[in-house]
């Protein structure tokens, strides 16, 4: 396997211009011969979907729920970034890339991350075109504030729904054109197969999950948006059905899976309240932007947060971050927590939380502002927990939230298989080994709305393909694999739910692989991980039928798949022998506990590449140059 | 605590349904309510019986995909949420509740408490969009909006098409969830050039999905978890006035 980037030579403000002006175009009477499968429908997929059927090629979009717009993009809470400086403070194209190039800890590519700069003014006028009610200021002209960790306030959003607005807005986009007949609309259907011919992506293999149908469909291209793996974890902030199913079934068919152990804890988080728990809830980290972190400084402190008083607080991160405060990039923030009650020192009737406290932006901004600014996040908050934060201080936690891992792609967004391309979270690049508030949404609408209808032209002019069809060998030899692989589910003839084993492995994960990682812990990780899985192929129990609306068995085949994929994650963390970002090894720190990253033997990307059951993965390294932005050990005080 | 719940079951859209009792130990306070049928759920799976089938995703209350009606409420007794935001504090030691899907015609039964609210997606095909192709956008700031109009509009927009409204409303009617988005285009600038296509397009769609019409009962405002309001439905009706009015279409 080689890893080649195509990234442009030459100036990087120039880089992607001229990438556009080389890429060959389609004709646009030839575009509506060409077909592309689109898997997922969050920001990135109804997004690219919609833009490529404008462009005139036929369009079929796929999403696992009932809706298109349900797709996990929605719960994205606190903003989307742009470089458009309209506050007048500073930013630029320029400052956006350098933000994100060093918020990744140095371990992304500048020339993507340029890019996604660059495009980044290009979404918000797209997304306002659309009729998305950002907030908006009295004169009329958009809202902004400052977001995790910035000095400038380039985030725009619309009340504590950014990405609800947003995935509405691709959402109305997709519809218009699902209603025009330019996209096929299937949903309900999940992706169990990637189907190649002669090393070329030409279809994927998909389940009606109301009847329980294998269906084939044969396209020119893949592009997977299938979002991230956090649920690996069992407990993440992520939906329910989000999985790793897609992308990891693109692996075991040659797609290069690039830095999974890139996980990005979230600090501010509803904190666990038992073992029932099915899924965390974050709160958006804009209230950050005026709450208050703070632990007592008396270890195992049973006070009330009232009694405690203000010389006995710890503001500790406004202690050990003066110049960024509260606002420090979410891993920082969230060892720093850990440390804490690590301590002894967190709080709530676990000791697993950290008080997030509004009693000063009340007084300072006044309640009405706060309510306005934070008020669906603060009944969120109220409703979970039973507490009402503007009485009493939240309480908050760490959770896994996003993970910046994902299928490896060249600057065109393409795998490792020519003609499968991989958009949004579920790829890996733009970054690095942490990604910085209100930049997801950025990346997810960058892919879609303006980057892979470009690149795709490039690669289905250049790509001489030979007509495909279902009725190829290989549609029925990738169906086959799936037909087997559901009877031995429902012939385990077990005794344990399949999300009794899902809960096993994401207690591994969270111990040994969460926010803090040793080679032990790992060791460890690794030879427990193949135990839980060989216990799931004999002890789990999928009741019903494959033909049928079933939905214990759509559980347990992405419980199999995350048995497989914690394996690899934990295998890239403990092969990454340096911290960045949010891979934080607890051998290496700096004596203050800060992530210390070798630049020299690590400055790389290490895609892994699937060998065969049983096999182990092969590591390729990309390795990153930094041209552009000066290197350096990020520094927050 | 122990609860009792009569769970409506149903194989799916042709055969007819019942409600069946099922009694769940150690439920506590802390639970949800989607919760407490996961752990029900896993016990059945356990023991090898078919598990209730019921939608939920991001169990935040955001994406819309759970629904329910618990006790003959649209996503449960408390105000404003939906079910997922439903916690088991509600509830005390013996209680009885009674879990069925939404009902109405223009959303038919997939299994037990699934419905299939695709009629929702088709509205929405048929005019709830702005027609602005990607790349085609001027400057986000070239048009001014003024801030309590931006404001209004998200109160319409915060819609999480779940389908309360239509569950509650004793016609059946979609009108809550078609205001919802007529409005939110309506009151924004970039709304105008389709305004009265939009409006005719989407009530002739939503009139074929087979909803009922509006006889303000007001039920969906109580039920809707973004509490939208139906003064929503007055613009809906006003702009659907001014169009036929005013439109040559």
């Amino acid at each position: 396997m080689k890893l080649e980037s195509k990234i442009p030579t030459g100036p990087i403000e120039k880089s992607w211009d001229k990438h556009r002006f080389d890429l060959k175009l389609v004709n646009p009477a030839n575009k509506r011969k060409f077909k592309i499968l689109v898997v997922g429908t969050g920001l990135a997929g109804s997004s690219a979907a919609a833009s490529c059927a404008e462009l005139g090629y036929q369009v079929e979009s796929f999403c696992i729920q009932d809706s298109p717009r349900r797709a996990h993009s929605i719960a994205a809470q606190g903003g989307i970034n742009a470089a458009k400086n309209y506050p007048n403070d500073g930013d630029s194209v320029w400052r956006l890339f350098y933000d994100t190039v060093k918020g990744g800890d140095f371990r992304a590519r500048e020339a993507n991350v340029y890019r996604l700069a660059q495009v980044s003014n290009a979404i918000i006028d797209q997304c306002v075109a659309q009729g998305v009610p950002f907030a908006r200021e009295y004169g009329g002209t958009l809202s902004n504030r400052s977001f995790g960790g910035a000095q400038v306030s380039r985030t725009f959003y619309a009340r504590g729904q950014t990405g609800q607005q947003l995935l509405l807005g691709a959402y109305s986009a997709l519809m218009r054109q699902v209603g025009a007949g330019a996209v096929k609309l299937h949903t309900r259907r999940e992706m169990l197969d990637l189907v190649v011919i002669d090393g070329v992506a030409r279809g994927i293999i998909t389940r009606d999950l109301v009847t329980g149908a294998l269906e084939k469909h044969a396209g020119d291209a893949v592009l997977l948006c299938t979002g991230g793996y956090s649920n690996v974890f069992y407990l993440s902030t992520n939906a329910n059905a989000c999985n790793v199913t897609a992308t990891w079934r693109a692996y075991k068919r040659g797609a290069a899976f690039a830095n999974p152990c890139y996980t990005q804890i979230h600090p501010t988080c509803v904190p666990v309240s038992g073992e029932h728990q099915s899924k965390l809830t974050l709160m958006s980290e804009s209230l950050r932007n005026d709450g208050r972190v703070w632990v007592p400084k008396k270890k195992n402190d049973a006070r009330k947060a009232a009694d405690i008083p203000e010389d006995e607080r710890d503001y500790y991160l406004e202690r050990k971050y003066p110049a960024f405060g509260n606002l420090v990039p979410r891993d920082i923030a969230s060892r720093a927590a850990k440390q804490m009650t690590d301590d002894g020192r967190g709080v709530g009737k676990t000791g697993l939380s950290v008080y997030l406290d509004f009693k000063d932006a009340i007084a300072r901004i006044g309640l009405d502002k706060v309510k306005e600014k934070y008020g669906n996040l603060f009944d969120m908050y109220h409703h979970i927990t039973d507490e009402n934060p503007y009485e009493q201080p939240m309480r908050i936690y760490p959770a896994v939230h996003y993970t910046m891992g994902g299928l490896w792609v060249d600057y065109n967004l393409m795998t490792t298989i020519p003609g499968l391309f991989c958009l949004g979270e579920a790829n890996f690049s733009d970054h690095g080994a942490n990604r910085l508030g209100a930049s997801a949404l950025m990346q997810g609408l960058a892919d879609g709305y303006f980057v892979l209808p470009y690149t795709i032209g490039g690669y289905l002019t250049g790509a001489k393909l030979p007509k495909a069809t279902t009725e190829h060998k290989a549609f029925a030899a990738a169906e086959g694999d799936v037909v087997k692989r559901t009877q031995a589910l429902l012939g385990a003839g077990g005794k344990k739910a399949p999300a009794a084993f899902h809960r096993d492995l994401g207690r591994i994960m969270w111990n040994n692989v969460g926010m803090g990682r040793n080679a032990k812990g790992l060791q460890e990780a690794l030879s427990k991980i193949p135990e839980v899985r060989a216990e799931f192929w004999k002890n789990v129990s999928v009741v019903g039928e494959a033909a049928d609306f079933n939905q214990t068995l759509e559980r347990a085949g992405r419980v199999a798949d995350f048995l497989e994929f914690g394996e690899l994650l934990a295998q890239d963390a403990l092969t990454r022998e340096e911290s960045c970002g949010g891979h934080f090894r607890e051998e290496h720190q700096t004596p203050d506990g800060e992530a210390k990253r070798d630049d020299t033997n690590f400055a790389h990307v290490a895609a892994w590449e699937y060998k065969g059951a049983g096999a182990a993965p092969e590591r390729h390294v990309e390795p990153l140059t930094f041209d552009n932005v000066h290197i350096a050990q990020r520094n927050y005080a | 605590m122990n609860i009792t719940l009569k769970v409506w079951r149903q194989k799916n859209a042709a055969e007819r349904g019942a409600l069946v009792d099922y009694h769940v130990a150690g439920v506590v306070p802390e639970m949800s309510f989607l919760e407490m049928l996961d752990t029900l759920n896993e016990q059945l799976v356990a023991k090898g019986e078919d598990p209730i089938a019921f939608d939920s995703d991001c169990r935040e209350g955001i994406c819309g995909m759970c629904d329910l009606m618990i006790d003959g409420q649209a996503h449960g007794p408390d105000k404003g949420a939906t079910t997922c935001q439903l916690h088991m504090r509600r509830y005390k030691d013996g209680d009885v509740v009674t879990v069925e899907p939404f009902r109405a015609k223009s959303f038919p039964i997939v299994k037990d408490l699934c419905v299939d609210r695709s009629a929702f997606d088709r509205i929405q095909a048929a005019g709830g969009f702005v027609s602005v192709n990607t790349g085609n956008a001027v400057d986000g700031n070239a048009i001014l909006i003024p801030h309590d109009k931006a404001e209004k509009a998200m109160d319409a927009a915060a819609c999480i098409g779940c389908g309360a409204c239509v569950a509650a409303c004793p016609n059946a009617s979609a009108m809550l969830f078609v205001a919802a988005k007529v409005s939110q285009y309506a009151l924004l600038p970039q709304g105008q050039p389709e305004r009265e296509q939009r409006v005719l397009a989407m009530r002739d769609a939503m009139d074929k999905e087979g909803f009922g019409h509006c006889t303000n009962e007001y039920e969906c405002e109580a039920a809707c978890p973004k509490e939208i309001k139906v003064g929503n439905i007055a613009r809906l009706n006003r702009e659907y006035l001014r169009a036929t009015l005013v439109s040559d279409y």
